[in-house]
């Protein structure tokens, strides 16, 4: 119960402090302003929206299918919010460390779809079945890629555990019950003879240790824009063509349960990316010699400074995708519904395929 | 015409080049951020020029100085107006209401000299029917009608549009009007009285 209500005001801040930094980010890519209003530099700007947000009427379509239509925002809200049950934010600190974890996260977050179809199908309105079914067929053959790309990270590691990935892309490594003679070797090759098992830092990175994963990487984070309705994929959102597509009869707090879902979406991937690629929360700066700068900056397992630099790793790295995230949406046009299905059929698939395969040898080199 | 053939680039490289340099592109916007517009006049050779960094103002508190010869929001300087009409009659579309009583005596001067003798106890502009094509300004012989810098006075209830400049209050208004009618009244007595006297 802890951990739910922890998970659940952490995200709630990660989600208003992203709001406001799209908005601001927004603006000055376009070179404009943004909030100014609001707080110092607008910065109470996300917290008053959603505030007014709540003081809206809660208007329910008289022609919509009413069970459905007041469901979906909860349904699609707690498949996303189901998924940070298992996400490591420091090496000792898991609200749910459940052995299977990439699996159930995999899964969990399949039931995203259900609930956009039961939004899209329960509003009753042309508007918001084609937003439904763009999104839906959008998230499913996205997931397939995606699903590739962390398959490939999870050959590469061996387990299903986001846990154990964790530990294995870092200076503990040996610290984690199971992993005590295991050895990390710079591009996880052997002959190299350079064992990075100590060093730790960037060396160790899933990236690092098996550089076709960068491949891996970049596939899943294209993925994961289409899996959080992002530009360049918004098309189910697209707000010029179809006003903003599901949730366009949403009003008061069920669209602000969407509006945090689909944020929450957004922090979920960009923790998964940081976590199988990325290093998880293990810090960037290598031990060099006596300088033990991956150690100083690590803390010890178990107090409060592994906590605190668990913490510091894990969501400046979040945020730097999220940033990117942000940064492509102002930079890129939105892809056609065509391009959109060949991208992802005819490139990224076949190249995710590819990927696992060489993942496979490289796991046969670093043994 | 010469027509250009266009090199389409559709190689693995060409666009991932493309991509990034459209993130570099964006990227240089957000770093310049952090300079603004400021707030220059017409003569500065900036205005036009768009600058680096953003270009909004926050306009209430910050706005960019408007030119001299500019026509905005009509101020009559009524101490100086000597109710001649002019800018009435001169107005397009009539949107200047002046009712004028003459005075017993002479009221006082201008400042560039003219002696005033009629008071303008109606002096309306209807600002929400002006032009601003700045006619009566032309006209105006004692130069107490300009234009002013001032452009942004909207208001709620359209009846704020219209514009009282006159300095007299009704009752003073209504006593100067008595005053002129004694005066006439005394003066036709007067006459009446001259023409008797003539006649007999
Ligand atoms: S500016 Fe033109 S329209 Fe306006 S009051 Fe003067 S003469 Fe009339
Ligand atoms: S033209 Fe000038 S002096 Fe004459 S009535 Fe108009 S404002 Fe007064």
């Amino acid at each position: 119960m802890l951990a739910f209500v922890l998970t659940l005001v952490l995200l709630l801040s990660i989600v208003i402090v992203l709001a406001y930094a799209e908005r601001k980010v927004a603006a000055f890519m376009q070179d404009r302003l943004g909030p100014t209003e609001a707080g110092p530099y607008g910065s109470l700007q996300s917290v008053l929206d959603v505030l007014k947000l709540l003081q809206k009427e809660d208007i329910v379509p008289a022609a919509a299918d009413k069970s459905l239509f007041k469901l979906a925002p909860i349904l699609i809200f707690a498949a996303v919010f189901a998924g940070f049950a298992v996400i490591p934010f420091t090496p000792d600190l898991v609200p749910a460390g459940i052995g299977i974890g990439v699996f159930y996260l995999l899964a969990i977050i399949s039931l995203d779809v259900v609930g956009l179809l039961m939004a899209g199908w329960g509003s009753n309105n042309k508007y918001a079945m084609l937003g439904a079914m763009r999104s839906v067929a959008q998230i499913v053959s996205y997931e397939i890629p995606a699903g590739l790309a962390i398959l490939a990270a999870v050959m590469v590691c061996q387990s299903l555990d986001f846990q154990e990935i964790s530990y294995q892309q870092g200076a503990l490594m040996n610290q984690f019950p199971g992993l005590e003679y295991e050895m990390n070797w710079l591009f996880g090759i052997r002959d190299l003879g350079i064992n990075t098992t100590t060093i730790g830092g960037i060396t160790t990175w899933n990236i690092f240790r098996a550089p076709i994963l960068l491949v891996a990487f970049v596939i899943y984070f294209i993925a994961s824009l289409a899996e959080s309705n992002r530009a360049p994929f918004d098309i189910p959102e697209a707000e010029s063509e179809l006003v903003a597509g599901f949730h366009v009869e949403y009003s008061g707090f069920r669209f602000a349960a969407l509006f945090l879902a689909e944020y929450s979406m957004m922090v979920l991937v960009s923790l998964v990316a940081v976590i199988l690629f990325l290093g998880s929360w293990n810090t960037p700066l290598p031990n060099i010699g006596p300088v033990s700068l991956a150690y100083w900056t690590t803390g010890t397992v178990g107090e409060l400074s592994s906590i605190l630099w668990g913490g510091f790793w894990l969501l400046s790295k979040t945020f730097v995708l999220l940033f990117l995230q942000l940064q492509i949406r102002w930079t890129y046009p939105r892809l056609r519904v065509d391009q959109l299905m060949h991208l992802c059929w005819k490139v990224l698939t076949p190249i995710a395929l590819a990927v696992v395969l060489i993942a496979g040898i490289w796991r046969l080199l670093m043994i | 015409m010469e027509t250009k053939t266009i090199k389409h680039k559709s190689g693995f490289w060409d666009v991932v080049k493309s991509l990034v340099s459209g993130l570099r592109l964006t990227w240089k916007h957000f770093r310049n951020a952090k300079n603004r517009r400021t707030p220059e006049y017409v003569s500065d050779k900036n205005y036009f020029n768009q600058p680096d960094g953003l270009v909004t103002l926050k306009y209430p508190y910050e706005a960019l100085p408007v030119p001299d010869n500019g026509r905005y929001r009509l101020h009559n300087e009524i101490d100086d107006c000597i109710v001649c009409d002019l800018c009435a009659k001169v107005c397009p579309v009539n949107c200047i209401t002046i009712e004028s009583v003459k005075a017993t005596e002479e009221i006082g001067v201008t400042s560039d000299g003219t002696k005033k003798r009629l008071y303008a106890p109606v002096f309306d502009i209807d600002m929400a029917k002006c032009c601003y094509c700045g006619l009566c300004t032309t006209v105006c012989p004692t130069d107490c009608l300009t234009m002013t810098p001032v452009y942004d006075f909207a208001e709620v209830d359209i009846k704020n549009m219209i514009y009282h400049f006159t300095d007299l209050t009704p009752e003073q208004a209504e006593e100067k009007r008595q005053l002129l009618a004694k005066q006439q009244e005394e003066m036709a007595a007067a006459k009446a009285a001259a023409l008797a006297a003539r006649k007999q």
